[in-house]
């Protein structure tokens, strides 16, 4: 499978970046695991891709403000094995070990995964658990979304067409316990269902699944069954029972809405007794 | 065969009012450095395979899943089926040409003597991958192993002797890192 033909330019600054991506006609470009397979099937014709691998600032993880910053570059791999990650954020650690394979970790991105929005990715329910921030630079200048209003749909962010995403800013609660289990698709490892959870000390409990619907989203009614109680057995069986309701559940030939809803349950269940 | 495909390019449609434009690019390969003027669409495995003529890799899938042409760039195994070859303008690649240093590398004797192939297509790239966990991990259990090998798909051996193989590689770096 060959791609149709683009230009390629490899920027040096993020604004360089910006300036080369133009509004509707470019790409960006980093680990390139959901871009390539896209432009070799031509489901994505871009006239040029933007090469944001190289910029040193956009692949760093740094402490800010007692929380951390993720650069958008930085690989599964460099999160997987960050010794800040994984001292401040296991769940990012965690997680990161558990995308694609070595290979596919070795050069896919958590902004390339975050800005192509596959609704099946790990990172969403990460970052919406955490309640993070997603950092984004255009030619109007930067700004933060948070992480509840950056998923619109399916491959649908609130991204706009001539910005890049920057860095992951997320907060580090002294004391908060946290994990995502997934039940991951034998062949691809997207996760047929994947459920991040995070307690901090003050008994807040954030709930996000990511593969059970269009878009990655925070469970409300699971998260009240549980905030502010002890997470005992009585209050994880109310959690998994409000999980999944309400939700358009997707249906595809790996696993159906019943399947589907089941493993949400199941897999909330494990997070939230990984967390107690 | 490096001319019929660039024929075969040719026949492809195109954007049309996109120009070809080529990139220089400069990799060194197997320790050996190269300089080509490439399309940028070109894949890396196509500028290892059809350009410079190193036909070890393997394109099994096409798509990312089956891991057949994994090398490694800049000391990591990659799938470059999925790298594009101005990806790796500036890195090192290593291919299964470069494992045997006048030698079998442990992981090549391994595969041989732990009968870690049927009909080897999947070979190189479970070599590659192997040897990017080996050179973490020198001492990996057989779960470890199962877990670094995710990404590489073989359709003969039910991965059991592949298994067996990389702990005999293992065993013998090993040995000979041991005084």
């Amino acid at each position: 499978m060959i791609p149709t033909t683009f230009e390629y330019t490899k920027a040096t600054t993020v604004a360089d970046a910006i300036a080369a991506l133009g509004n509707g006609d470019g790409k960006i470009l980093a680990g390139g695991h959901s871009l390539v397979p896209a432009l070799k099937l031509r489901l994505n014709q871009p006239e040029r891709l933007v090469d944001i691998s190289q910029i040193a600032e956009l692949r760093a993880i740094r402490e800010e403000n007692g929380g951390l910053v993720i650069g958008a570059a930085a690989t599964h791999n460099d999160i997987a094995t960050n010794p800040l990650v994984r001292s401040k954020l296991p769940m990012f650690a965690e997680s990161a070990g558990q995308i694609g394979d070595v290979q596919v970790r070795n050069r896919g991105t958590i902004g390339g995964s975050l800005a192509h929005a596959d609704p099946a990715a790990d990172w969403s329910a990460v970052v919406l658990a955490a309640g993070a921030t997603i950092a984004v630079q255009g030619p109007k200048g930067a700004r933060k979304i948070a992480a509840s209003d950056f998923f619109t749909g399916i491959f649908m962010t609130a991204l706009a067409e001539d910005e890049i995403i920057t860095a992951i800013h997320v907060p580090v609660v002294a004391g908060a316990r946290a994990t995502y289990q997934k039940f991951a698709q034998p062949a691809s490892r997207f996760a047929l269902v994947g459920c991040a959870a995070q307690r901090t000390p003050d008994g807040q409990v954030h709930i996000a699944f990511t593969g059970l619907s269009d878009t990655p989203h925070r469970d409300h009614a699971a998260e009240a069954a549980v905030s502010g109680k002890p997470l005992d057995a009585a209050a994880i069986a109310a959690a998994a029972a409000a999980a999944g309701e309400g939700v358009s559940i997707n249906v595809d030939h790996y696993a159906s809405e019943k399947y589907r809803k089941h493993l949400a349950k199941v897999y909330l269940k494990r997070a939230l007794e990984a967390i107690a | 065969m490096h001319l019929e495909y660039r024929e075969f390019l040719g026949t492809l449609g195109s954007n049309s009012n996109s120009v070809y434009m080529g990139n220089k690019i400069h990799v060194k390969v197997n320790g050996k450095d190269h300089q080509h003027e490439v399309e940028p669409r070109l894949l890396l495995v196509h500028y290892l395979r059809d350009t410079l003529r190193l036909t070890g890799t393997h394109i099994g899938c096409d798509t990312s899943g089956c891991g057949a042409c994994t090398v490694h760039m800049d000391g990591q195994a990659v799938k470059s089926c999925t790298v594009l070859a101005v990806q790796a303008d500036g890195a090192s690649i290593t291919t299964i040409e470069g494992m045997a240093n006048g030698q079998l590398h442990p992981l090549q004797e391994g595969f041989h003597q732990m009968h870690g192939l049927q009909c080897g297509f999947c070979t190189p790239g479970m070599i590659m991958t192997a040897a990017d966990l080996l050179s973490r991990n020198s001492n990996p259990s057989e779960g470890e192993i199962r877990h670094a090998l995710e990404g590489n798909i073989c359709r003969c051996t039910g991965y059991h002797n592949i298994v067996k193989s990389v702990q005999y590689a293992a065993e013998k770096i090993n040995k000979e890192v041991a005084p």
